[in-house]
Formats: C-alpha cells, structure tokens, sequence
C-alpha cells in the first residue's frame, strides 16, 4: 500500500530511523532499563539503599499477605473504573455540547478546562475543604435552613472514594473535552450533512458514526486517563492521605510510602513491578491488535 | 512542491462541526445551555471558593462561611503569597521561583513536544521494522508511577554527568514526556489521508521537508493540546524539580509547597489560595492564548481546503 | 561555668582559625512553619556570623519529599553541606555505605560528651564508635493536653491522670462534646499507640517489646491492658474528623473537645490562641501514669565531600548547633527542650518545666526509631491506622497481629 512502510534497504528511510534515535534510546535506557533494574532489585533486601543481597520471593511474599496492598488494588480498581467511564461521558458530553455551534464557546472551553491548570495537589486541598462537612458544602446547605443534609464523603469509609472521584473528574475531565474536541472537529462536515439527508437522529450519528471514527482520539485519551489513574498519589495525598482508615489508599502510594517513608525499597520495588506486570498484561495483547497485520497511514 | 502544499487539506471545517444550526430559542437550545451552565458551576465552584479567600481577611476567614463573598476586600494575601511568604529562611514569596519555573518549562516543553511530534510523524508516516516494538514499551512507560524511576533516573543523569544541571532536568521532562505526547502525534497524523503524504513523496520532499512544511501547519489543534499536557506537567511538576536541581533552580512549586504543605503553625489559607491562583496563572494564561489557535488552526485547514 | 567558658573560648577560636572566606554551605531541612523557621533561622544567623553563608534548602513535608530529596542527592553524588534528618535509625544505611561524615573531631574538641543530655542523644548518632550527626533539640510525644474551662465549665474537675479523663469521658459526650482530639495522619495513630504504650504499660513493657522484640511478652496480658486503653481511646476519639494535628489542637483550643493526645510542640498552638499553661490548659505527662518521656528529637547530618573549605563549614556548623547561644534560642524559638544540660530554659513554661525535671530525673525511654527500623514503625503505624478506624476492629484481633509484626521486626 505505501511504499514508505517497507524499507529497502539499511539507508532507506535513514532520516526517519535518525530522527527516531531519542526515542529508541528512550524505550529501550529508560523504560526496559529502569523496569527491569526494579524487577531485579524486588529480590533483594534492599532499604534505604539499593543491595544486592538475594532474598528470592520473600518479598512478593509479604507484599501479598500486606492487608494494606490488596485493599489499594481494590480502591483502585473501584476508582479507576468509574472514573474512567465517568470522565468519558463527561469529556465527551462537554466537546459535543461545545461543539453545536453555541456562542461563548471560549467562555466555557475554559471553564471546563482551567481546573487542569492546577496540579493534583491544589485539587486535592480545594476539594478536602469544600467537602469537609465543618464549613464546606454540608456547612453551607445546612446554613440554609436544611438541618439534616449530610455530605461528608470524605470522612465515611463506605463514600471516601467518592470524594475523591468527585476531584479527579473536576480536574481531568476538561482535558478529555479539549481531546474529544479536536477529535469532533476532525470529522468531516459532509459527514453530518450526510446523515441529515438520510433523516438519522443527532444521537444515532454520534454513536454510529461520529465515535468510531474518533478511534485514534479514544485511544489516546484512553491510555491519558488510565495512566493517570495508576499513577494516582498526590491527589489523594491532599485530600485524603489514605484514610479514614486505609479506605482511600491506593499502590503507588503503598509503592512510595514503602520505599521512603519506610525505606523498605525492595518491597516498594516489588509492588511497582506488580504494578508493571498488571499493565504489561493488558498493554501487549492490545498492542498486537493493534499493530498486528493491520496497517497505518 | 509548492503544488502539494497547496493541494494539502484536511478534513476539518472552519467552525463546529455539530449536527445542525439551530434557532437561537429552540428547546434544544434551552437544554444545552442549561447543562452547560449546570455543569459550569461545578466547574467554577472551586475557583470561586479559592479566589473569596483569597480576598479575605484571616479573622473573618475563621468566622465566616467560605461561600461568602468579603466584607472587606484586601489584596495583602497576593502581596504577600507573591513577595513577603516565607518558605522556610528567604521571605520573598513565589517570586523567588518564578523564573526558574520559566527557565525550566520553556526549554522542556519545547524539547519534548519537538521530540515527539517527529516520532509520532516518523511512526505514522515512515514505518520502520521495530518500530512498533519501540511504540509498545512507549505506552507502557506511560504507566509507571515516577517516583518508582526516581533512583534509577538518578544513576543514569550521575553517570552521564547530568546529575544536578538544568539541562538534566530538562532532558527528564524531554522523557517522561514522551509516551503521552508521542502517541497523541502519532494517531493524529495517523489520521492524515495516505494520498497527501505520497503525493509529497512522488514529488521527491524528504523527511524533514514533508515534516515542517506540511505536517506541522495543519497539526496545529494537536499542538495545541500537546503544549497544554506539557505546560501543565512541568509548570505544576515539583518531585522532579527538587530532586534533580539544586536550591538556586528551584521552581516556584516549590515555594508553593512550602506556602501550602507546612504541617505546623497557623494556617494562613488566604495566602495559600492567593499562592495557588498565582501558581496557576502562567498555565491558564496560556490556555486562553492557545484557546484562540486552537479554532484559528482548524480554520487555517479549512481555509487551505 | 568553667565549663562553658572553655567551650564558648574553643568555639571562638575555632572560628577565628577559620580564615573569613564566604563558603556556601547548603542546609536541607523540613522547617518551614512560623515557629520552626524562625528557629532554623537562629541556627544560620549563628552560622553566618562565622563570615560563611548559608545556602537554605528548607521543603516541607518530611515523608513525602525530604527523604528522597535527601537520599537522592547524596547518593548521585551531588551533596548538599548538611541536612536535616530523622534521629534514629533510619540514616544508618547511608553511614554504613559511606556517604556521612563523622564529627567525632568536633565533638572530642568542644567537650560534647560533657555537656550533651541525656546521653542517648549521642548514643543514636554513633556509629561504630564514631559520631555522625548533632541532634539540635528534644521533643517529647508522651503529653495529654487538656482545655481546663471545657471540664470546669460542665461541673467536672480537670482530670489529673488517663483514668479520671475516661471516666469524664461520658459526661462530655452528653454535652456533646469530643473528649479525645486527633488528626487522621497516619503519624498520629502511631504516636496515640506508643504513647498509650509508654504510660499504661510503662517503660519497662515498651522497651521490652520494641527493644527486645519480645513477641510472646506483645501477646500477652501485660499489653492487652495497653490495648483495651486504644480501644477505649478510639471510642473517645469519635467525631474528630480532621486530618492535620494542629487541626485536632483547634478542635480542643475551640472547646468543641477536651483533649488531645500529642507532642510537646503543640503547647505553641495553644500559646499562639492565648492560652496560659497552667491556667488554660494542664499538660500531663506520660498521661498523668508513668512519668516518663521519650528524649528523641532532631538531628542534623553531615554528607561527606572532598572540599575542605565545605568539611570546614561543616564543622563550623556542628559547634553552632550545640552551642549554648543557640541552643537557648533556638529551642525557645521551637518551644523544645536543649540538649545540653548547663543551659537554663528562658521563661518557661510550667509544662516545659516539667519536661526538663523529667529529664533530669532520668526518666526516659528510647524511641521507637531508635529501636526498630523505619520499616517495621510503618507496619506498626499500619496496623494502627486500621484499628483506630473501625470500631468493629477488635483489640484481640489487633494485639495477636501486633505481636506477629514484633516477632518479625527489625
């Protein structure tokens, strides 16, 4: 199909293959060298300090039968889910909306967006206030008159995660709009004329048409969610520091607490090459979907 | 050449592209604005809470509820979140940091957006054996937790004399950087019709030349979100900041997270809001600046077509 | 006083042998707060006055960010002149591997091992025979902290030691009122527990489990009562839903609780409100049980370089620390207790009085950081976090994990 996907010969292409040099040394220094530099040291007894003294599983071991650690996937798999559907929705609900030729569309882009512009830190911090039941919202609605409200998400076992979901979704789901957005406007206007001729409803183009061919948008802002969600540490760290109890912890949070607060780092090493684990197993067979026979550009 | 710049189009119209115009006082009308607006005070609720205490006096922050606007404006809270806070001994605010903040995410964000644009092209346009292998391990870089990296990155920057240098701060932004951004270059040129690029190459332009003269012009919208992931990343990043530079390069996070995060002592939540505002304000700034491209880049695709 | 006057004379001339070169020395600490700024700050001006400078590298947030920060830095070879540190063992490594420098030169020079109290202090910093940090202040953890007008104003007599505040207890729920005040850190949880394990079990039965990791002894009846109290504790700590201490110190400052179980460098939240040791609040060590006192505090650690005008500084630096000009002030300023035994205290407090008069009774325990490692503290710190949370946690069920936790410590 395009000639430019099957090289020749060593020089063919060679300012594509140079110019991906930062890219390769990247991958294969960075990421394959890191990752594995930690799997290696996750069997070791490493503390403060890296040591290559080999204790075998013994770390996997405990990691395993750390109370703590199985509660953290838990809490993240409960968030990540919903959160990942919800800032979906949400993301693509706004770019649509944005999108049918509304005025102050500058105006509420960057409403929806600004929140971005604060780290997860601030986030975390604005929502703790607005969601302590002492002088925030619950506060504030019960000053109206209704004695009874309650909303204290954060300092309830069972609601905790929702309360933070609720920050994570304000933060995030601005840019899920901007991506959905530049998506929208990628499609073709003779498409939408298209299906008004056939007489198909708004709702049934988005879904049928529209979307599917947002795909390459989807996925990136698929693996910009999902990362995110992985990584979740700072937004918790403001808002909640894991609790009450261990009801919001969460494994890069056990992953960092273990390798510096308790200068355990093998055992720190053994929950991020968990983590990694997890990831690769679901990144490889997507990938080869992905790449596998079909062809690109 | 000239002719396939010209006949370069992309499939984007100048302005929204949703299913239909519509009446200025249709149902439909009343329905979307009215989500919108719904939606915009969950939005603006934080900001508005932050910027009212900003605004306030520490007593009637203690008294009051913090919905209430002031009873007595006072913009001390930003004099000082911006000039007299201290952060441990130096008493000069975020001040102090501001520029380092800017000497850092200017040449970061440029290096790791230049970067990954090239190998987002290079993957779409010009598949090499590998290079999706590469790709993989790209995607799944973008999901280990930093601080996880932190012992290992500090070997690497010793090792190749990096270790405490701005460039070595710059080079770890430049990486970190690159999963994200290069897969978002990568399925958005993806999307280029194949016709454009081998009409190009039918006509004999290189690499390079196919790359700044006609995929950089139209991927502007693309830019445009690439630039506010970065700026955001690196303006807000603090754990890399303070890791890999020292004391006279720190950037204002900071300053920010000494104003914010000390544990003990009254705290003076005026300041820290004014503190975050004005932590916030290069980054929101440049939204509302690439807001503007972001329509003009689209428009500019269409106009072409 | 003879004393003194050699050392404050050694000191005078270990800084005129240094010739007046402005050598830049970068300090990391965690102090950024009012109180704790202005203490760091008498430590450099002192620093300053020996014609060097100092370079501040102060970042809030001890856990999260200091400690890689730190460790970080020294160990890619790019050292800061001297940092702030946890007192115990969690620096040990660093040592062991050869990245501190020992100040036992120093130390030998100005007479140290005289006039550093109580001696646990250096014992924490040596390491195999030598020296390697300077602790700068004492703090201690084991204090109840009672708002007096919150009993007198509900006809109750303030409590005079753990039992009288839990039989008090009931009446101010009805007032509905919080007895006990706690932050949600996970610090905090830790600290409640140990406290509760150095004044109802007494020193021997805390020494005994952490020092001697004595797992059977953790099992057993002795620490059950230890137990039952974090039981009883939990309950009283019901409704105090906020997460940073000086949160919890507002709560009881406000009336809305009646005590908090913390540091002695609360007492500053509750000067800082107007409030009068003695008249306003009551402080009652080892929870008014066991009169004794952990005598842990800060420390500062010396990164080994090969400048010798920085190896100077450093010197320079350590003698500061410990001086006795700048312990006065310095531990003023931070509302902490001096290490050294020949300083008098200025204007202090009743309560800070009857943290010196423990100390110098000798009635001290070691810290759990000197004990175990930073390691098994979170384990510990863990556990507790789970059990102060839910009230179905049983203290069976907590104590037989516990001591599991003791039988693998290290």
């Amino acid at each position: 199909m395009s000639q430019s996907g099957k090289p020749t010969g060593l020089f063919k292409n060679l300012s594509a293959k140079i110019a991906a040099v930062p890219m390769v040394l990247t991958a294969l220094v960075v990421f394959v060298g890191c990752s594995v530099w930690t799997i290696v040291y996750s069997f070791t007894n490493s503390r403060l300090l890296p040591s290559t003294k080999w204790v075998g599983l013994d770390q996997y071991e405990r990691l395993w039968g750390t109370r703590r650690w199985l509660i953290s996937i838990e809490n993240l798999a409960i968030y990540g889910i919903l959160m990942l559907i919800l800032a979906l929705v949400l993301g693509f609900l706004l770019a649509a909306l944005i999108d049918q030729k509304i005025r102050f569309e500058d105006g509420f882009r960057t409403i929806f967006l600004y929140p971005y512009a604060l780290s997860f830190i601030v986030t975390g911090l604005v929502w703790q206030w607005l969601l302590n039941p002492e002088f925030g919202i619950q506060h504030a609605v019960r000053s109206l008159g209704f004695e009874t409200f309650t909303f204290d998400p954060l300092y309830n076992t069972n609601t905790v995660l929702y309360g933070v979901l609720i920050a994570g979704l304000w933060h995030t789901s601005g840019l899920v709009m901007c991506l959905m957005l530049a998506g929208l406007r990628g499609i073709d206007e003779d498409v939408w004329k298209a299906t008004k001729i056939d007489g198909i409803p708004a709702w049934k183009t988005y879904l049928l048409v529209v979307i599917p061919m947002m795909r390459p948008v989807f996925i990136t802002t698929l693996v910009l969610i999902t990362s995110a969600i992985i990584k979740l540490y700072d937004l918790v760290i403001a808002q909640t520091g894991g609790g009450p109890g261990l009801a919001s912890e969460v494994p890069a949070k056990f992953v960092f607490d273990m390798m510096f607060v308790s200068q355990n780092l093998a055992q720190g090493f053994a929950a991020s090459s968990m983590m990694l684990v997890a990831v690769i197993v679901v990144i490889i067979p997507w990938a080869y979907l992905e790449f596998g026979g079909k062809k690109h550009g | 050449m000239a002719d396939v710049t010209a006949n370069m189009q992309r499939p984007s119209p100048a302005h929204a592209s949703g299913p239909k115009p519509r009446r200025a006082f249709s149902r439909n009308n009343i329905v979307i604005y009215g989500i919108l607006v719904v939606l915009a005070v969950y939005y603006l609720l934080p900001f508005y809470v932050m910027l009212m205490t900003s605004l306030k006096g520490l007593p009637e922050i203690r008294m009051g509820s913090i919905f209430a606007p002031p009873m007595e404006i006072t913009f001390e809270p930003w004099v000082k979140a911006w000039s007299t806070v201290c952060t441990g001994l130096n008493c000069d605010g975020l001040s102090r940091g501001f520029w380092n903040s800017i000497k850092i995410t200017v040449p970061s964000v440029f290096f790791s957006i230049a970067v990954a644009s090239v190998n987002g092209y290079a993957l779409s346009m010009w598949r090499f054996k590998g290079a999706n292998v590469f790709f993989t391990i790209l995607i799944i870089g973008a999901f280990i937790p930093y601080q996880v990296m932190i012992y290992p990155i500090v070997i690497l920057l010793r090792e190749i004399g990096l270790y405490g240098d701005l460039g070595g701060l710059v080079l770890v932004h430049t990486i970190f950087g690159m999963p994200i951004l290069t897969l978002l270059f990568r399925n958005y040129f993806s999307s280029v019709p194949e016709e454009l690029f081998k009409a190009a190459r039918v006509d004999g332009a290189r690499f390079w030349t196919i790359y700044l003269k006609i995929m950089l012009p139209m991927a502007v919208p693309i830019f445009v979100v690439a630039v506010i992931l970065q700026t955001t990343a690196i303006w807000n990043d603090f754990l890399f900041g303070v890791i890999f530079t020292r004391p006279d390069n720190y950037p204002m996070t900071v300053q920010l997270n000494n104003i914010v995060n000390s544990v003990t002592g009254v705290k003076e939540y005026n300041v820290n809001m004014a503190a975050t505002l004005l932590s916030g304000v290069v980054p929101l700034t440049i939204y509302f600046l690439s807001g503007k491209l972001f329509v003009r880049g689209i428009a500019a695709g269409a106009v072409k077509g | 006083m003879t004393k003194f006057k050699t050392f404050a004379l050694g000191m005078l001339t270990a800084a005129a042998a240094q010739p007046v070169l402005a050598t830049d020395l970068e300090v990391t600490h965690w102090w950024t707060s009012g109180a704790e700024a202005a203490a760091i700050r008498v430590i450099s001006e002192g620093f300053q006055k020996s014609g060097n400078t100092w370079v501040d590298g102060a970042i809030a947030g001890a856990g999260g960010v200091a400690r890689p920060l730190i460790t970080s830095r020294i160990t890619g070879g790019d050292p800061m002149g001297a940092t702030q540190f946890t007192h115990g063992q969690a620096m040990r490594e660093l040592i062991e591997a050869g990245f501190m420098r020992d100040v036992t030169e120093v130390a030998e020079a100005q007479g140290w091992k005289d006039q550093i109290f109580p001696q646990s202090l250096l014992d924490s910093c040596t390491f195999e025979g030598k020296l390697y940090c300077v602790p700068s202040n004492i703090h201690s953890q084991q204090w109840l902290w009672l708002n007096n007008a919150v009993f007198t104003d509900n006809g109750l007599s303030v409590p005079q030691n753990w039992d009288e505040f839990v039989a008090a207890a009931p009446k101010l729920r009805e007032m509905d009122i919080i007895p006990l005040a706690q932050g949600q850190q996970s610090w905090q949880k830790q600290l409640m527990f140990n406290v509760l394990m150095v004044s109802i079990g007494g020193p021997e039965l805390f020494e005994r489990v952490y020092a001697g990791r004595d797992a059977d002894y953790a099992a057993g009846s002795d620490v059950a009562k230890v137990f039952k109290a974090a039981a009883e504790a939990r309950d009283l700590m019901e409704g105090s839903n906020v997460q940073a201490w000086n949160e919890a110190a507002n709560l009881m400052i406000s009336g809305r609780a009646a005590g908090q179980i913390m540091g002695d460098w609360v007492q500053g939240e509750f000067t800082q409100a107007g409030m009068t040791a003695g008249e306003d609040f009551s402080c009652l060590p080892g929870l008014g049980v066991n009169e004794y006192i952990t005598a842990a505090g800060d420390a500062f650690y010396f990164p080994k370089v090969d400048d010798p005008e920085i190896i100077a500084a450093q010197d320079v630096l350590a003698g500061v620390i410990v001086s006795p000009e700048t312990q006065v002030e310095f531990t003023k300023a931070k509302g902490a207790l001096p290490v050294r035994r020949d300083v008098e205290l200025r204007d202090p407090t009743p309560c800070m009085e009857k943290g010196m008069a423990i100390l110098k009774e000798g009635h001290i325990v070691e810290s759990i950081n000197t004990m175990v490692s930073p390691d098994t503290v979170g384990r510990v710190t863990d556990l507790m976090i789970e059990f102060f949370a839910d009230p179905s946690f049983s203290p069976e069920t907590a104590q037989a994990e516990f001591a599991e936790i003791i039988a693998t410590a290290d």
